[in-house]
C-alpha cells in the first residue's frame, strides 16, 4: 500500500474518531496535537485503525507509538 | 437510527461514536431520564459509551455512575456517599470470569470445590443484598463467559475441579437467583460470547493492554444486548410483527405459482427453511407478540397460502391479515390503527428491500430490519431483541386471543343500533380493588407500556410499585374486565396520593383494548367510593401532555372535574368534590377481590 493512500484513509479515521473535519494528520503529529486524544480515545483510535486496515497492533506497539508516522510505518509493514 | 439497528457495523459505530451521540442528542426526540450505575470489575468506559448510544436510540436518556476500576464490590457493599447521592434507577454489575476470586485447584476434592463455589456466590450475594437494601432498584448482573483454556480438556466440563464445570455451576446458581428474585436480571454473556466466538471475545491482548475483560470490538454487541434488557424494563419493547407473505413466509409467489407451487414444508431444502421460520414465528406469537400480515396479494390467495397443509402458521394465528394492492406504508399505518397501538410498536418484516425502504421512510418509528436471505431471518429477528421479555405475565400468553375477541365484539356491535344496548349485551364484569401482590408484575408492565390512555405517563419499576403497595398514604386500584367473549385481564391502574382531605391522582391509565367500554367510569366510581371512605373531600386530577396521550386530554372534564389551572406546556390540573358525586357507570357489574 502506498504511504499516500495510508495517510488518506488514516485521515478519515482520525476525523471520525475525534468528530472533527478539520484534522489533517501528518507524520509528526502526536497526542499533544489533538485535544481529545487521551488514553481512552487512544483505544478507540487504535481499534478503528485496526478495523480500517484489517491489521492487529502488537502489545508493545500500542503504547510505544511516538507519532502518526510510526503508526503508518507499522501499517505499511503489516498491510 | 439506521446505524444502530441490528445487524449493525460495530466497528463503524465505535469509530463514529462522537458524531452519532451528537446527532442523537440533537434530534429533539422526547426521552425518559434514567440513572444507571455501572459497577465494573474491569474497564467499562467503552461499554458506557456504547450503551448510551443504544439507549438514546431507544428513547432513554441515561446518566451514568461508573465505579472506579475493579471497585465494583466495594462500591456496592460499603458506605458510598457518591452512589447514594446518585440514587440509581438501575445497577448493572459488569463482572466476568476475570473477577472470579479462586478456582478449585487440581488437587481439590469435591468438598473443597463446593466450598469455593459457595464462597464465590456469597461474594455476589452480599453485593446484591446491599444494593437491594440501599437502592431498591432493578439489578442487571452478567453471568460468566467460559474460560478460554481447559486444563483437563473435555474432562473440565464434568469434573468439579474443572474451570468449565465451576463456571457452569456458577451460571446455574445465578440463574436460580434470577428466577427467585423479581427485578434481578441476567445479562447472558455466556450466550453472547458463544455467538461472538469465545476465542475472539476473550482475546487476552485487551485485558493486558487496557483491562477490558472482553475484546473491544465485541462491545457494541454486548451493549446492544444489555440495552435490550433496560429497554424492556421500561416498557419500550415492540408489540407486533407485520409480515409479508411471498418469499418471506414461504418460497415463491402464491399468485403465480398457486398453493401447490410455493415452497413450504419438508419436500425441498428451501421449504424446510421456511418451515423453521414459521415455527419460530409461532413460538414468538405464543410468547405474547401479535402477528399480522401485510401482503400485496388477493386476500383469497393469501389465505390459501396460510392454509397450506405443510405450513406451521394458520390464518387464526394472525390478529389481522391485510392483503391488497395498496402501498405497504399505508397498510402498515392501517394495521397500527386497527390494533390501537403506536407505529413504534411494529416490526416490519419483508424480503423486498424496496418495500422496506418505503415503510422505513414513511413510518420512521417502525422497526424495519434488513432481514437478509431466508437463512438469516431467524437470527436477525432474534438478535434484534425487539421482544425481550423481562417480566412475564399470563396476559402475554393470552394477548393474541384477546385481540381476536375484540374483533368478535366489533362484529357484535354492528348488530345494535343503541350503544348502551350493545354494552349491556357484552355482560361485562369488572374486578376493581386494591392491588394484590401477585398482580404487581402485570400492573407494573401495563403501567410502563401504556402511552395513549395515560394521564401522567409516570413509569414505575416493580420495586417502586411494591413501595407504593406497602404505603398507606396511597389509594391503589387495579381493574380487570371480562365479558361474554372472554377475559381481558388487568386493563386499568389508578393510584392516588392522599394528604389529609385531598387526593392527588398520580397515575391513571387504561389499556386501549377496552376503549369505549365505560371501564374508566367504573374505575372512577370505585375511586370516589374509596376516597369517601377515607374522608377525602377533594380529588385532584393531573394531565401531562405527551406526543401520544392526546386522547385523554379532556378525560377529567368528561368525568365532571373542574379545570383549575393550565400552564404554558399544556399541563392541566382538575378538581372534583367527592360530596354529592353521582356514579357514572351503568353497564358493568363491579366486584371486589375475593
Amino acid at each position: 500500500m502506498e504511504e499516500k493512500e495510508i495517510y488518506e484513509r488514516l485521515n478519515e479515521v482520525f476525523r471520525d474518531v475525534f468528530d472533527d473535519d478539520e484534522i489533517e494528520v501528518s507524520a509528526e503529529m502526536t497526542a499533544d496535537d489533538i485535544d481529545d486524544w487521551d488514553s481512552l480515545s487512544h483505544i478507540t483510535l487504535v481499534t478503528a485503525v485496526e478495523d480500517e486496515f484489517g491489521i492487529r497492533f502488537k502489545m508493545g506497539e500500542v503504547s510505544g507509538m511516538k507519532n502518526v508516522g510510526e503508526m503508518v510505518r507499522i501499517i505499511k509493514e503489516r498491510g | 437510527m439506521k446505524e444502530l439497528e441490528y445487524p449493525f457495523d460495530g466497528g463503524s459505530i465505535q469509530k463514529k461514536k462522537r458524531s452519532l451521540r451528537r446527532t442523537l442528542l440533537e434530534d429533539g426526540r422526547p426521552r425518559i431520564n434514567k440513572k444507571i450505575a455501572l459497577l465494573a470489575g474491569s474497564t467499562a468506559n467503552e461499554i458506557k459509551d456504547m450503551l448510551e448510544l443504544f439507549l438514546l436510540d431507544s428513547g432513554i436518556q441515561p446518566e451514568f455512575y461508573l465505579s472506579e476500576y475493579d471497585r465494583w464490590w466495594q462500591d456496592a457493599v460499603f458506605e458510598n456517599k457518591e452512589l447514594d447521592e446518585f440514587s440509581p434507577d438501575i445497577v448493572f454489575i459488569h463482572t466476568t470470569s476475570r473477577n472470579i476470586t479462586a478456582f478449585p485447584d487440581i488437587s481439590a476434592d469435591k468438598a473443597e470445590a463446593d466450598k469455593l463455589l459457595d464462597a464465590e456466590l456469597e461474594k455476589f450475594n452480599t453485593a446484591w443484598e446491599a444494593i437491594k437494601r440501599k437502592y431498591r432498584c432493578p439489578i442487571i448482573q452478567n453471568n460468566f463467559e467460559l474460560p478460554y483454556f481447559r486444563i483437563m480438556g473435555n474432562r473440565d466440563v464434568f469434573d468439579r475441579r474443572g474451570r468449565v464445570n465451576f463456571i457452569n455451576r456458577l451460571n446455574t446458581a445465578f440463574a436460580e437467583h434470577a428466577e427467585k428474585n423479581d427485578g434481578f436480571y441476567i445479562n447472558d454473556i455466556n450466550y453472547l460470547s458463544a455467538c461472538y466466538g469465545l476465542d475472539k471475545w476473550s482475546d487476552p491482548l485487551y485485558w493486558y493492554m487496557y483491562k477490558y475483560a472482553l475484546c473491544v470490538p465485541a462491545i457494541p454487541e454486548f451493549a446492544y444486548n444489555l440495552a435490550s434488557i433496560i429497554r424492556s424494563v421500561y416498557g419500550k419493547n415492540r408489540k407486533a410483527l407485520v409480515l409479508d407473505l411471498d418469499n418471506t413466509l414461504w418460497g415463491g409467489v402464491i399468485g403465480d405459482d398457486g398453493p401447490e407451487g410455493i415452497e413450504i414444508g419438508h419436500e425441498t431444502n428451501l421449504g424446510q427453511m421456511y418451515s423453521e421460520f414459521q415455527g419460530y414465528l409461532k413460538l414468538v406469537k405464543n410468547s405474547g407478540v401479535m402477528l399480522t400480515v401485510c401482503s400485496k396479494n388477493e386476500e383469497e390467495n393469501a389465505l390459501a397460502g396460510l392454509d397450506h397443509p405443510s405450513g406451521t402458521l394458520r390464518p387464526e394465528d394472525f390478529v389481522m391479515i391485510v392483503a391488497n394492492w395498496e402501498s405497504k406504508d399505508r397498510n402498515v399505518a392501517a394495521i397500527a390503527k386497527g390494533l390501537n397501538i403506536g407505529e413504534d410498536a411494529l416490526v416490519f418484516v419483508d424480503d423486498n428491500p424496496a418495500e422496506r425502504a418505503i415503510v422505513a421512510a414513511q413510518i420512521p418509528t417502525a422497526a424495519v430490519p434488513d432481514i437478509g436471505d431466508p437463512e438469516s431471518y431467524i437470527r436477525v429477528l432474534d438478535r434484534s431483541r425487539f421482544f425481550e421479555i423481562t417480566a412475564f405475565s399470563d396476559d402475554d400468553l393470552k394477548r393474541n386471543e384477546m385481540y381476536r375477541q375484540n374483533a368478535e365484539r366489533a362484529a357484535q356491535q354492528s348488530k345494535f343500533s343503541d350503544y348502551g344496548e350493545y354494552l349491556d349485551s357484552l355482560e361485562m364484569v369488572a374486578v376493581i380493588d386494591d392491588f394484590l401482590p401477585i398482580y404487581i408484575p402485570r400492573i407494573t408492565q401495563l403501567t410502563n407500556k401504556s402511552n395513549q390512555f395515560n394521564l401522567t405517563t409516570r413509569r414505575f419499576t416493580e420495586d417502586e410499585m411494591r413501595t407504593v403497595y406497602g404505603d398507606d398514604g396511597y389509594i391503589r386500584l387495579y381493574g380487570s374486565l371480562s365479558d361474554k367473549f372472554g377475559d381481558n385481564g388487568i386493563v386499568s391502574v389508578v393510584i392516588g396520593k392522599q394528604e389529609g382531605g385531598r387526593l392527588d391522582i398520580i397515575l391513571w391509565l387504561m389499556s386501549c383494548r377496552v376503549l369505549k367500554r365505560e371501564m374508566e367510569f367504573a374505575m372512577l366510581d370505585r375511586l370516589v367510593e374509596e376516597a369517601k371512605r377515607r374522608k377525602v373531600e377533594e380529588i385532584r386530577g393531573h394531565y401531562f401532555p405527551t406526543k401520544k396521550n392526546a386522547m385523554v386530554k379532556g378525560l377529567y372534564g368528561s368525568f365532571g372535574f373542574e379545570r383549575i389551572s393550565c400552564d404554558a406546556d399544556g399541563n392541566t390540573e382538575w378538581r372534583l368534590l367527592t360530596d354529592g358525586y353521582v356514579p357514572h357507570s351503568s353497564h358493568i357489574r363491579i366486584e371486589r377481590n375475593e
